[in-house]
């Protein structure tokens, strides 16, 4: 990996119009760049949508992919969220299936030692949510992967970003 | 008062001062054409295939100025619309092209003749969109045509269902246009003019890159102003050439993959690159880590994205060619430390190494380019692509209004006749030259028949030389003269792999002069170099219909010199070594 490769945060407001998730994803797809995740979602306007897109990149590449999107119509507003201070989680639902009563037990009693929430449940199965930073997310996934690989369903919704307003932090 | 959609279609092309439109009916379309039925404030122009329209309609943008438009149908008329989009959104050439489209309720049924033109052109043009609502459809026209032709300008395309062609609404088409995501950049930034005004008065060897750009602003008599008031040389890129008039002293000549001796060397010594209006592609820099070395660069583009993209800059400036150029020259002094040597050294090296087909056949591409040039003190010229399109870039003189239009971004064989028939639509007082290839010819031929019955006296040139040149050449010179698919005279009975022309070779198809008879027009054949010049005054009376000179080259003719694609321009090719194989 290039030195110069890390990871970087875009907040974009788009066109709440049809077409605009494939004209963004395109580009990036159409000029080999990489993304990471890219969430979509309708802001306090409704005409406007928002988007938070996480990526791997150099500066050169980061730069030109900026660009990339300010020039395209369908983009409103290109905010670089990289070094800003922001909130950012992610959701996670993790499904565990044909457990044992002490398996439900012990998953209960780790969900609230990592303050995942326990949102459904049956005699065998049971279904977490976590509402955390992808970095955080992964750990909980590689945590329940150790000892139910054969037994999961596990699904990530991508990261939404907004600015802190107090913060300065990351 | 309601009008249809279609209606105000046409009060909206009205609006925006259109005076040509480029048309080819069909299912979906219909409706529109019906409304086109009578209209007296502009000329309709169907040609034969869609691809020649929306060239035709690029060539008419180029030598013109204004936004070229196209309406074509949906599904098959939509889809041949695409190279032509993709060559204009490369060379930034403002289209505005209408397609039809089912109707709204069946868009996603794979309805007959239904595509997704809007998803297909989305990485090809400046913007797309369908009309989705009968009353968004005065405001998309109005944006599609300010987009199409302000800031960096390009291709836009704006897909009409059918119910939204027929659907009665209002008759408003608007005065103004706001679009939150869309502010095109307006001014320079004084600053960092200034920055790089000092940095060219410092320098010792500074060198104008005059690209594209500066033509698309038609600021060539400020460039050439400029030019002068610094007494400092300008090289060009191939889209750039014509700026400066081309037998100006201080224009040295076009660089790149083709370029001359001295232009290049001028990029590979020059202290200071002062670029403006080039995107720095492949073609233009060679090897990135020799491009121009030695030297501050800086870099003028209304395109935020084409700065410092393939080549850093040290000072970077987005604005308009115009509008930079113009202040740069009020706030500006002649560079201090220039000595008359830097200048000298160019044109020098201009005058002993200039372009030259030494060839011993009767007839070569620089004779027919010069004859092109005795011939026409002004004219528009079109050019295809590969060698008819370099042989006619090296040698071609433009000066006063001549244009050079040609697909320089996106390559595209088969513009060069349609480019030239929008271009004698959209300037009749200019005599509109063709140079094509037999190669690229033949994919628009079908073409003649819409400058025959449009009655358009363009001149079209093929050069002969019954190859698809440009790739023969680099079989040539890179793969062992293994000429894979690129005769155009080999047929079934031949040997199925070849290396070399022959005297026994069968003849070529089609014959062009019997094709432009069939088309009732006039057909030259030329062999000799002695004739050149009785055939363009022949052609020159002809003032009702083209007229097709082929012109029979040596087949094996090469553009010299030439940088080898990844070497740095430092690295000029100036001969082939004839190893047979």
């Amino acid at each position: 990996m290039s030195p110069l490769l890390k990871k970087r945060w875009l907040s974009l407001y788009v066109e709440n119009d049809v077409g605009v998730l494939a004209k963004i994803a395109g580009l990036f797809s159409g000029k080999s760049y990489n993304l990471s995740s890219l969430t979509v979602g309708e802001t306090e306007d409704p005409t406007v949508s928002r988007m938070t897109i996480s990526l791997y990149g150099d500066d050169k590449t980061f730069e030109q992919i900026k660009k990339q999107l300010n020039r395209s119509v369908e983009v409103i507003k290109v905010l670089d969220f990289t070094e800003l201070s922001i909130h950012k989680k992610e959701i996670l639902y993790i499904k565990l299936h044909s457990l044992k009563k002490e398996e439900i037990e012990d998953i209960i009693r780790s969900a609230s030692v990592f303050g995942v929430t326990v949102c459904d449940y049956d005699r065998t199965s049971l279904i977490l949510e976590s509402v955390k930073t992808e970095d955080e997310n992964s750990d909980l996934l590689a945590y329940y992967k150790k000892y139910y690989a054969s037994r999961m369903e596990a699904v990530r919704g991508g990261s939404v970003a907004i600015e802190s307003v107090s913060r300065s932090d990351r | 008062m309601k009008i249809k959609g279609t209606q105000l279609f046409v009060k909206a092309l009205v609006e925006e001062g259109v005076d040509t439109l480029f048309a080819y009916p069909g299912g979906m379309a219909i409706d529109l054409f019906d409304a086109l039925y009578g209209e007296k404030d502009f000329r309709v122009v169907l040609p034969r295939h869609e691809q020649g329209l929306v060239h035709a309609a690029d060539g008419y943008a180029r030598a013109t100025g204004k936004t070229g438009v196209c309406l074509v149908t949906s599904g098959p008329g939509a889809t041949n619309l695409v190279t032509g989009i993709a060559t204009a959104n490369y060379d930034s050439v403002p289209l505005v092209c209408f397609t039809g489209q089912v109707p709204t309720n069946l868009i996603g049924n794979d309805a007959f003749q239904e595509v997704d033109i809007v998803g297909i052109c989305r990485s090809i043009c400046k913007y797309a969109v369908t009309v989705r609502r009968r009353e968004d459809l005065g405001r998309i026209i109005k944006e599609a045509f300010y987009v199409a032709r302000t800031g960096k300008p390009g291709p836009v395309v704006v897909d009409l269902p059918k119910d939204i062609q027929q659907a009665l609404g209002s008759d408003e088409y608007p005065k103004e246009v706001f679009m939150r995501g869309y502010k095109p950049s307006t001014g320079v930034h004084m600053g960092q003019l200034k920055k790089a005004a000092s940095m060219l008065e410092s320098a010792k060897r500074p060198l104008f890159l005059v690209g594209g750009g500066v033509n698309i602003s038609h600021a060539g008599e400020e460039m050439t102003a400029l030019a002068e008031k610094m007494r400092i040389p300008v090289v060009s890129t191939v889209m750039g050439k014509g700026a400066l008039p081309s037998d100006h002293p201080l224009y040295i000549g076009n660089m790149g993959m083709h370029g001359n001796v001295a232009s290049n060397t001028a990029v590979s010594e020059c202290d200071v690159l002062f670029s403006i209006g080039t995107r720095f592609n492949d073609r233009i820099t060679g090897k990135l880590g020799e491009f121009a070395k030695d030297a501050k660069i800086v870099h003028i583009d209304i395109d935020a994205a084409s700065i410092s993209r393939n080549i850093v800059v040290d000072v970077p400036i987005v604005a308009d060619a115009k509008e930079a150029i113009v202040k740069l020259t009020e706030i500006v002094n002649p560079p201090k430390h220039i000595s008359g040597e830097w200048l000298r050294h160019l044109q020098e090296l201009r005058a002993e190494k200039p372009i030259r087909i030494r060839s011993s056949a009767p007839l070569t591409p620089e004779d027919i380019i010069e004859g092109i040039n005795r011939n026409f003190p002004e004219l528009i010229i079109s050019t295809d692509v590969g060698q008819n399109q370099m042989w006619t870039t090296q040698f071609i003189q433009l000066k006063g209004r001549s244009k050079l239009l040609t697909s320089g971004g996106l390559g595209t064989m088969g513009y060069g006749l349609p480019a030239a028939i929008g271009a004698k639509l959209g300037r009749p007082e200019m005599p509109v030259v063709c140079v094509s290839g037999d190669g690229g010819f033949q994919m628009n031929e079908q073409e003649l028949a819409t400058a025959v019955c449009e009655e358009l006296p363009v001149i079209i040139c093929i050069l002969n030389n019954s190859y698809l040149g440009n790739v023969r050449q680099w079989q040539e010179m890179f793969y062992g003269g293994r000429y894979s698919c690129t005769c155009l005279r080999k047929r079934k009975s031949c040997a199925q792999w070849c290396s070399s022309p022959a005297a026994t070779c069968p003849p070529y198809v089609p014959d062009f002069v019997k094709l432009a008879e069939s088309y009732g027009m006039e057909g030259i054949r030329v062999t000799r170099r002695e004739e050149i010049d009785t055939v363009f005054e022949r052609a020159q009376k002809i003032t009702n219909k083209p007229t097709l000179i082929e012109f029979i080259i040596e087949r094996e003719e090469e553009i010299m010199p030439m940088v080898p694609g990844g070497n740095a321009l430092s690295e000029m090719i100036t001969e082939v070594k004839k190893e047979r194989k």
